[in-house]
């Protein structure tokens, strides 16, 4: 048996799947200002009449380092960056200690001025004298050659405890982006630790002894030990837990939609035959970016408990919400009561519910019925609309070769899924309205504790090979090896496998959950100086992708089936 | 907070996959370190800057600037056709006000590519700036273009296409002819009889620095454009004024071309040429993008810059204030050189010799074209290429007078049957393109 637990906003969710589907589910309140508690509380609830013994997979996911980053409670960090020649890096500062220092190294990873270690030094006195415990360094190019932050952590490590350094972010190319993940990681790591060796040392007086796996933002897991050095990588796990739970639903060889529709907003993302679509980069919400791996999801403030208001005859909803819905004792009007009206939930006040659509319907010059169904029609054009230019968007993605111009793949979703309480009330009218079929996904209301307990173990690696400089390297996972003229593409794709399995390894992974290998990226070119051919640089991305664990999805899929028949 | 201060579209199609050959300089390699030092910057990321996704350009689009022989399929490939197709994107977001200003940052380039192209001259098949000129003319009705070719090369294609167009301002800044491909593009070269002084060459001496370049555009190029009041400027941005480029023998620098962008203020900016492309290539065109978002580019320095030693000599300073002062004497006599260059009605003949150095064809030229003071005036080219065919390209300008109208009816209904493999007819007015 698996769990698995969803520390959400408002709830926290958690279940145990067997190979028969869900043995047992709970639900129960969060406490934003204990979450450790939060957790315990769910586990005992869970555990009570199980044997922990029997328990072989627990995957956790939380708010905890959100709610660090909304709150602003994430510790002080240091961070040295060098940029060399490019836009001022004091743009991309992350609080007081700060510091932009020399050294530079260009695009092929050629050092093309040094590190002043005398700079560093006083650096380093100065950030022990504040009080800083947590230093992030990041050099613009470190993904080509980190041999300036790998200089610098040297320096600076008989004065810290933990230096958190750019290159092991990711492989991609984005020095701002590395700067905020860096600083990200360093800020919530004492936080992080604290926590999760607390939640470990409690399941373990439970008798719960198996290794604890954290959810990810892309949707996929990591072993606690692996999740110290990337905290920041549990950041928004809560969408990608839905999402992820969603999957067992989702037509095999088709593109889906998948809605999790909330009380304030409505999540939405994408499955191209099973699997999540992926962010290029790295999460982004507003201002902040990220070379954090996370789901491509976007929401819309939409929401069964969005406040309804009129105004000269038209009607908007949301995105603030004031209360819950006025069946359930709210201030305003919402959505949830105009399907209380229309008869299609049967809990709840009705005549409250009544009482607060009159006044939208008076607004608008009509019928309480045709009131609430305008404000029903209205939600789901919102949000669909959303939902296309997201596709539209998707699709107008820039391509660099001649080849994805004319062969890239266009994203046609013939399905979607919904998820969150109001779902099933959604479901049909979506399908009426826009002719797509569309699924409430059963156990809707645990789908967040389902994905999580299902997801499997996820990870990315990202090569460089330069013939003519004679090196292969993944500098993210401190990888450096040799290589002649004869290198290949061969070569190359066995060097990443390699890599990858041995990253899902230290990651958790379980060997048999560990086929879905894609290649993201491959680039090859020839490297010509003064019209002569010099070697060739080979680029490579290679992936474990998200999805869920064998053995588990067939039970819920046919349950998902039978379901839909009585819908 | 880091943020453009001019909203800036951007168009990044490096075609990782289209090369000449594999060792020619416009191959798969050259846009792949500019693409790393732009995404290692976040200029995706900064908010104001735009990234487009390019379109393909069509055959339609191609016919409103050249005569391509026998056929648009086949001296193309997908690659030109996305490379112009970039550039008609960056043209709709600028017109279309979703972005003050826009680069297409595309290869392959195509400013060497003439009227009638019988295939590949200076790595250039279609010619994407005159594509993306006559796409705006046709598109949104702008009457006034400037095209400022900054490209070390002259930009003979462009200079050619434009030759007898009153309206369309071409001011081409490049290395000495007798020095460098394609070997024209002196002063003397301004225009045809219609169109005296709207074509301006301004060859630099090799050697020339940033002080050079900012000399002409401050006392040539801005004065020019001052009183030419172009209803949009576009740069045809090559980098192969850099100090290191293989192919050429200048001393500009990646702050000299961020200045130059800035006091120019393109409208639309397309890449042409630049085989710089480790030590030049990811400075100067992050450099331009900056610029154009009016974004600080201080900090945009290659490694190895070291001013002294680019510092140009006193008699390369000379030289160039004597062009320009030469250059500006025929801009303030434009109009009485058109004046003197032939009589209203009659045809006058110009005899041209072109060489593809990139595909090895020759081709001889007969134009015929009608004197007119009311527009650019109608034309007749008659193109024999070796190896190649022979053909008749007529072109009725895109502001022409009914006369003119009628005299391009004329050449091509009265060219002898039998003389030729191919007679085309571009009658921009009407937007119509027929071939018999």
């Amino acid at each position: 048996m698996i769990i698995g637990l969803d520390v959400g906003g408002t709830h926290t969710d958690a279940v145990i799947l067997s190979k028969n589907g869900i043995e047992k589910s709970i639900k129960v309140p969060t406490d934003p200002a204990d979450l450790f508690n939060t957790v315990l509380s769910g586990f005992t609830q869970l555990l009570a009449s199980i044997d922990p013994g029997q328990i072989r997979r627990v995957v956790i996911s939380t708010t905890l380092t959100t709610n660090a980053i909304v709150q602003q409670t994430m510790e002080p960090v240091g961070m040295i960056v060098s940029a060399g020649p490019g836009i001022d890096p004091e743009f991309f500062r992350t609080g007081d200690h700060y510091y932009a220092v020399a050294g530079s190294i260009n695009h092929r990873g050629r050092e093309k001025a040094p590190v002043n270690e005398m700079q560093i030094q006083d650096i380093a006195e100065k950030l022990k004298d504040a009080g800083v415990e947590y230093v992030g360094v990041v050099s613009k190019f470190c993904v080509r050659n980190p041999s300036h932050e790998i200089l610098i952590k040297r320096i600076l490590n008989k004065y810290f405890k933990q230096i958190f350094l750019g290159h092991h972010v990711s492989g991609n190319l984005n020095f701002p982006r590395r700067i905020a993940t860096t600083h990200l990681n360093a800020a919530v790591f004492a936080l992080h630790k604290s926590f999760f060796e607390a939640v470990k040392k409690s399941l373990a007086e439970k008798g719960l002894t198996v290794p604890i796996q954290i959810l990810k933002a892309d949707g996929g897991t990591m072993s606690l030990e692996a999740s110290m050095h990337f905290p920041g990588q549990t950041v928004l796990s809560g969408p990608a837990a839905s999402i992820m739970g969603a999957i067992p639903y989702a037509p095999g060889g088709q593109d889906a939609i998948v809605l999790d529709i909330g009380g304030t907003t409505t999540d939405i993302a994408f499955l191209v035959d099973k699997a999540p679509l992926l962010e290029p980069v790295g999460i982004q919400r507003g201002r902040y970016k990220s070379l954090i791996r996370s789901l491509r999801t976007d929401s819309k403030g939409i929401g069964g408990d969005s406040a309804l208001r009129v105004s000269d005859n038209v009607l908007f909803i949301g995105p603030d919400r004031q209360g819950p819905a006025m069946a359930f004792g709210g201030p305003l009007p919402t959505p949830t009561d105009a399907l209380v009206v229309l008869g299609l939930m049967d809990t709840g006040d009705r005549e409250k519910a009544l009482a607060g659509i009159h006044t939208i319907a008076q607004g608008l010059g009509l019928s309480d019925e045709a009131a609430a169904e305008k404000v029903f029609k209205t939600c789901c054009t919102i949000i669909l609309k959303k939902t296309f230019e997201m596709i539209d968007q998707i699709n107008s993605q820039p391509v660099y070769t001649v080849h994805d111009f004319l062969e890239g793949y266009k994203l046609s979703p013939q399905k979607i899924l919904l998820l969150g309480g109001p779902a099933p009330y959604f479901a049909k009218k979506i399908e009426d309205l826009y002719q797509i079929d569309t699924l409430a996904v059963p156990e809707s209301a645990v789908a967040n504790a389902i994905g999580a307990a299902l997801a499997r173990t996820t990870c990315e690696v990202s090569l460089n090979a330069d013939t003519e400089q004679g090196i292969v390297t993944a500098h993210e996972e401190d990888f450096a090896e040799p290589i002649s003229k004869t290198f290949s593409e061969d070569d190359l794709m066995e060097t990443a496998f390699n890599l990858l399995r041995e990253k899902a390894i230290n990651s958790g992974a379980d060997p048999e959950n560990m086929d879905e290998v894609e290649v993201v990226e491959y680039q090859k070119f020839n490297i010509v100086r003064n019209f002569s051919p010099r070697g060739k640089i080979f680029r490579t991305k290679m992936q474990l992708k998200p999805g869920l664990i064998k053995g588990f999805d067939k039970m819920l899929h046919q349950r998902g089936n039978h379901a839909e028949s009585n819908a | 907070m880091l943020k453009a201060m001019h909203k800036t579209g951007l168009v990044f199609f490096p075609a990782f996959d289209w090369a000449i050959d594999p060792t020619h300089p416009e191959r798969e390699e050259r846009l792949l370190y500019t693409q790393d030092q732009v995404t290692e910057e976040g200029i995706f990321d900064i908010p104001g800057i735009i990234e487009y996704k390019p379109a393909l350009a069509t055959p339609k689009d191609i016919q409103r600037a050249q005569f391509c022989v026998p056929d648009e399929e086949t001296i193309t490939t997908e690659s030109h056709l996305i490379s112009a197709g970039g550039a008609k994107v960056i043209a709709d977001a600028v017109m279309g006000k979703e972005v003050q200003n826009g680069f297409a940052l595309v290869r392959p380039p195509g400013h060497h590519s003439m009227r009638v192209s019988h295939g590949g001259r200076g790595f250039c098949h279609i010619n994407i700036e005159a594509i993306m000129v006559e796409y705006i003319r046709t598109r949104y009705n702008v009457k006034r273009i400037a095209i400022i070719d900054t490209d070390c090369h002259h930009g003979d294609g462009t200079d050619n296409i434009f030759w007898h167009d009153p309206d369309v301002l071409f001011i081409s800044m490049h290395q000495d002819g007798r020095t460098m491909f394609p070997g024209t593009g002196f002063p003397g070269e301004l225009g045809g009889p219609n169109a005296k002084g709207s074509n301006l060459n301004i060859p630099l001496p090799p050697g020339t620095s940033t002080e050079g370049y900012l000399y002409v555009i401050n006392n040539c190029v801005l004065p020019v454009l001052e009183a030419f009041k172009p209803d949009l400027v576009v740069n045809s941005a090559g980098q192969d004024n850099h100090y290191t480029d293989p192919l050429t023998n200048m001393n500009f620098c990646a702050q000299g071309y961020a200045q130059l962008t800035t006091l120019l203020k393109p409208d639309i900016a397309v890449l042409e040429g630049g085989y710089a492309i480790e030590g030049a290539l990811p400075y100067v065109n992050l450099g331009i993008i900056l610029a154009m978002a009016g974004i600080d580019y201080t900090g945009v320095v290659e490694p190895d810059y070291n001013p002294e030693k680019l510092k140009q000599s006193v008699s390369i300073t000379d030289k160039i204030k004597k062009t320009v002062d030469q250059i500006n004497g025929f801009w303030a006599q434009r109009l009485q050189l058109r004046d003197a260059a032939g009589t209203p009605g009659e045809l006058q003949v110009r005899h041209r010799e072109i060489y593809y150095d990139t595909d090895n064809i020759f081709e001889r030229q007969k134009e015929r074209v009608r004197i007119c003071r009311d527009c650019g005036g109608s034309f007749e080219i008659d193109s024999r290429a070796m190896p190649g065919l022979h053909i008749l390209g007529v072109h009725i300008p895109i502001n022409a007078c009914k006369t003119c109208i009628e005299k391009g009816y004329d050449f091509f209904e009265s060219a002898p049957a039998g003389t030729y493999d191919r007679i085309y007819l571009m009658d921009r007015p009407k937007d119509s393109y027929h071939t018999k």
